[in-house]
């Protein structure tokens, strides 16, 4: 019975009733224990409350119970035959942007609460932008407290609308929306009988099903050595620690950094001497070398080919943590980052954000307690690191106040501060004719991606605006001939049609891609870039089932992947990853080609 | 069939601990792992020895020792630090007790639970130990469940709950002043169910306690506890033979055992799956003080 862990975080203030579904979640799955409840149905009654009031099971501390507010994170677990759930509970109101940074850095999924009443509220969209910007790769909005509304469909679907507009400017690749009562148990564990419009899962069936192994990346190999391990009787020399990163195998060449020494990898032990074919992250293992190398904690093993960035001068979002001291620029801090510790001075504050409105405010100077900038760092030694966004773990770093030894920011690197600026045009945006976005058809081969995205294209340009189709057969001519179909292939093929569609967009024109981009995470690094850039990104779902497109086979494909003939076919021996949340979904019942065309530009055009 | 690479969460709970052994080994002069042959333990001992191989944990254990603790568990830490080679720092409440720095606690229903923190602090300060493991899980207990991985501790041993530092990914800080430590808990995201399918997994040895057998026990306050010549008996309390296995283990005077008759760790793991009841809620007189018990003991220095 291998179940695979979940870890996810949960925000929303305590009056949206977040204490009550993280019960109810416990409770209906069976994972309260009977002594438990009694306790919390005894403290109850002592505070004279009529319902055992379940935001007791998680308010431990002393302070929090006189206070009836949540001070810290607390960890809860319950498990189900499927999956074991760690649920980092941060609490909502105070403190609110540090706790919810501690509870959440490790979260593959947030769960955002709003009361059905009050709508999408500021908090809501704070903790959605800080959940972004942590890089979780999944949302689940639960709209609460649906018995009060009547289970009104149309107040649900306002709410998600509202909370669907403002989450296309985040980074959250996958978002869903679920209306709950988490009072009564609706749609919690048990579906609802109340809303039986609702076609979707009940939340635990969501979280039992989302997709999380494909967040991970596999493609860039990186293991930071945390322990050098010697045993002289055995004349044995390893280096452990825990893969943060890409995949690596016995026999494999790599390279050693700083040193930039080269060797290979002779074997690779999982704990306790378990020899190992492979190991990826976040695995803990033990690497040996074939050659005798002076290698220590804070050096990094990679490939040859695919080394992550070395630099002194680190460009960041950071938040602060500490209420004893702000940060300014000028300050020295010790830098934690993967196994090392280095000498940081904080060069420049580019801007303090306001996590409510997303406003950058350029003229702060300092950061205070629960506060998000982005600044400029300059190390004492180059960091090996890539961005948050490619890594969680070469990206992410913590600033330790050498005068008090607290833990005063939690970092996430954006890239390399080398000053390779971007040539700046003379020409803006607003200035040109047209305003361009990208269109992303995602879709099993054969699915139609390519019949409507031409059809839209068609559509666009009889309109009068400029619309290009960059179709992924198409580029695999030129752009990307080089490339194959395995997993690391596809990234760099969409990585490169990301590039090429938003010169498109930047350039006023309608970029149009076709792709199957299988791969969940490929779709939301193309997201997010899009983001980054201040582009618009529509990501359409050709949802067409993998028997139409299979008996469809216009290009005979499936008929030779199902031969053997062709290995690695999507739909047929390689997964493809539907997305949660496109904007559109497109189905086969939904009209022709231009019918579904004309969907899309009238959702363009809202 | 290429890989899936995916984990199994008793590989993903394995792969956190290890992590965490070995960055306490990279980063302090002077860990010790508090090693009391309760089950726990034993298994962060099994952790430690995986982290580190071929070579031995670079630590030794200690064991607080409150001269109340059954004779099958002293027996079985022996044997296993003596199999192992490994170095084993004893403190005594006893030599408390018998300095004046403890008074003990009169009476019937006397326990040494609570003295164990002062001799506990006294053995880190002695051996100058900089970082403490322990086997405290978040899910045992409520104050537990607000702990931190890394456990800043000041020079008087306190935890101070709301003035924790914020612990983001696996950057620990583990940054004291000389006479401060660190407690560290490898185990924070196991459950009691993750424990003992680990156990069952890894074939790993525990003292028969934990497995079910027949002893004399008595009902108090609505738990059993084991007759032994640690615990007096109160007026109308009568011993009778009962099959019972512990599911947690410490004082004797104050664990106490529930009827099973899992015998095997699979049974145990069986039974365990099915329980409604927490580990300590049946079983730990010391949590029932207060609501707040595990808060109190914790900020005087508990682990």
């Amino acid at each position: 019975m291998a179940q695979e862990l979940l870890r996810l975080a949960t925000a929303g203030s305590v009056d949206d009733g977040k204490s009550t579904l993280i019960g109810r979640l416990l409770f209906d799955s069976k994972t309260l224990f009977t002594d438990q409840l009694a306790a919390v149905e005894r403290a109850s009654r002592d505070r004279g409350e009529e319902y055992p009031n379940l935001a007791l099971l998680t308010d431990g501390l002393r302070a929090e119970r006189e206070q009836g507010i949540t001070i810290d994170v607390a960890h809860r677990y319950f498990a189900t035959p499927r999956r074991k759930f760690i649920i980092a509970d941060t609490p909502g109101h105070i403190q609110y942007t540090r706790n919810m940074v501690t509870g959440a850095s490790t979260a593959d999924l947030a769960l955002v609460l709003v009361d059905a009443r009050k709508g999408v509220l500021e908090q809501s969209r704070r903790h959605a932008f800080l959940a972004g910007l942590l890089g979780i790769p999944h949302l689940v909005l639960c709209v609460n407290k649906m018995d009060l509304v009547g289970w009104s469909q149309e107040r649900f679907a306002e709410i998600r609308e509202d909370f669907r507009r403002f989450a296309m400017k985040l980074d959250v690749p996958d978002l869903a929306f679920v209306p709950v009562s988490a009072l009564h148990g609706d749609n919690v564990v048990h579906r609802s009988a109340s809303m039986p419009w609702y076609e979707g899962a009940p939340l635990l069936h969501h979280l039992e099903e989302v997709h999380v192994a494909s967040d991970r990346n596999l493609i860039d190999a990186r293991f930071p050595v945390q322990y050098v391990i010697r045993d002289h009787g055995r004349d044995f020399r390893g280096y452990a620690g825990t893969v943060s990163g890409g995949v690596f195998k016995p026999g494999d060449e790599v390279l050693v950094l700083p040193s930039g020494l080269r060797s290979a990898v002779r074997a690779i032990w999982g704990p306790g001497g378990k020899e190992v074919t492979e190991a990826f992250a976040p695995q803990a293992v033990t690497v040996e070398l074939a050659d005798e190398l002076d290698v220590a904690r804070g050096d990094l093993i990679c490939r040859p080919g695919n080394r992550p960035h070395s630099g002194q001068d680190l460009d960041a979002m950071v938040c602060w943590f500490a209420h004893r001291s702000a940060l300014a620029p000028g300050a020295t801090y010790t830098l934690r980052h993967t196994t090392r510790a280095i000498t940081a001075e904080v060069r420049s504050l580019e801007y303090r954000l306001d996590v409510n409105t997303l406003h950058r405010d350029e003229s702060a100077s300092g950061l205070a307690l629960n506060e998000i900038g982005r600044v400029q760092l300059r190390t004492r030694q180059p960091v090996l690191f890539d961005p948050y966004r490619r890594n969680r773990a070469t990206g992410s770093f913590i600033l330790v106040d050498d005068a008090t030894n607290d833990t005063v920011a939690a970092g996430m690197i954006t890239g390399p501060a080398t000053r390779v600026v971007w040539h700046a045009a003379t020409v803006t945006r607003d200035e040109r004719p047209t305003r361009g976005l990208t269109v992303w058809f995602t879709g099993l081969s054969a699915s139609g991606k390519s019949t409507v995205a031409a059809e839209l294209e068609r559509l666009l340009v009889a309109a009068g605006r400029p619309a290009y189709l960059l179709d992924g057969d198409n580029l695999r001519h030129g752009l990307n001939a080089d490339l194959g179909f395995g997993a690391a292939d596809r990234a760099e093929n969409v990585r490169r049609v990301t590039a090429v569609a938003q010169l498109f967009a930047d350039a006023g024109i309608v970029a149009i891609v076709s792709l199957i981009s299988p791969y969940r995470a490929d779709r939301a690094r193309a997201r997010a870039a899009h983001s980054d850039a201040g582009l618009s990104f529509v990501e359409v779902f050709v949802d067409t089932p993998l028997a139409v497109c299979e008996a469809r086979d216009p290009k005979g494909m499936y008929a030779r992947a199902r031969a053997g003939e062709i290995r690695g076919f999507t739909g047929i021996d390689d997964p493809y990853e539907a997305p949660v949340a496109p904007e559109l979904v497109l189905r086969p019942g939904d009209g022709d080609p231009a019918t579904m065309a004309s969907a899309i530009l009238t959702f363009l055009d809202r | 069939m290429t890989s899936t690479y995916e984990l199994s969460h008793l590989d993903a709970l394995e792969a956190e601990s290890v992590h965490v052994f070995r960055e306490v080994a990279a980063t302090f002069e002077h860990p010790v792992l508090l090693f009391s042959g309760g089950k726990d333990s034993v298994v962060m001992l099994h952790l430690a020895r995986k982290a580190f191989w071929p070579a031995p944990p670079p630590f030794p254990v200690s064991h607080v020792d409150t001269g109340h603790n059954f004779d099958e568990v002293l027996e079985f830490r022996d044997r296993t630090v003596r199999q192992l080679g490994l170095r084993l720092v004893v403190g005594r409440v006893q030599d408390d007790i018998d300095a004046g720095r403890v008074a003990e606690e009169s009476g019937p229903r006397a326990s040494r639970n609570r003295l164990q923190t002062v001799t506990l602090l006294r053995v880190i300060r002695e051996s100058a130990f900089d970082a403490v493991f322990g086997g405290a899980r978040r899910d045992e207990e409520k104050a537990r469940a607000k702990e931190r991985v890394f456990s800043f501790r000041d020079e008087f041993g306190q935890w101070d709950p709301r003035n924790q530092r914020p612990e983001v990914w696996n950057l620990y800080n583990g940054r004291h002043r000389k006479g401060e430590h660190i407690r560290v808990f490898p185990l924070s995201n196991w459950t009691e169910l993750d424990i003992w399918s680990y156990i069952a997994a890894e074939e790993i040895a525990l003292p028969p306690l934990y497995y079910a057998h027949r002893r004399q026990v008595v009902q108090r306050d609505g738990m059993l506890l084991a007759h032994t010549r640690h615990l007096a008996l109160l007026d109308g309390e009568h011993p009778y033979e009962a099959t019972v296995r512990f599911r947690t283990v410490g004082d004797a005077t104050c664990t106490g055992c529930v009827e099973s008759t899992a015998a095997t760790p699979a049974e145990v793991v069986a039974e365990t799956a099915a329980t409604r009841v927490t580990e300590r809620g049946g079983t730990r007189a010391d949590d029932r003080v207060s609501e707040a018990g595990m808060e109190d003991r914790k900020k005087e220095g508990y682990f």
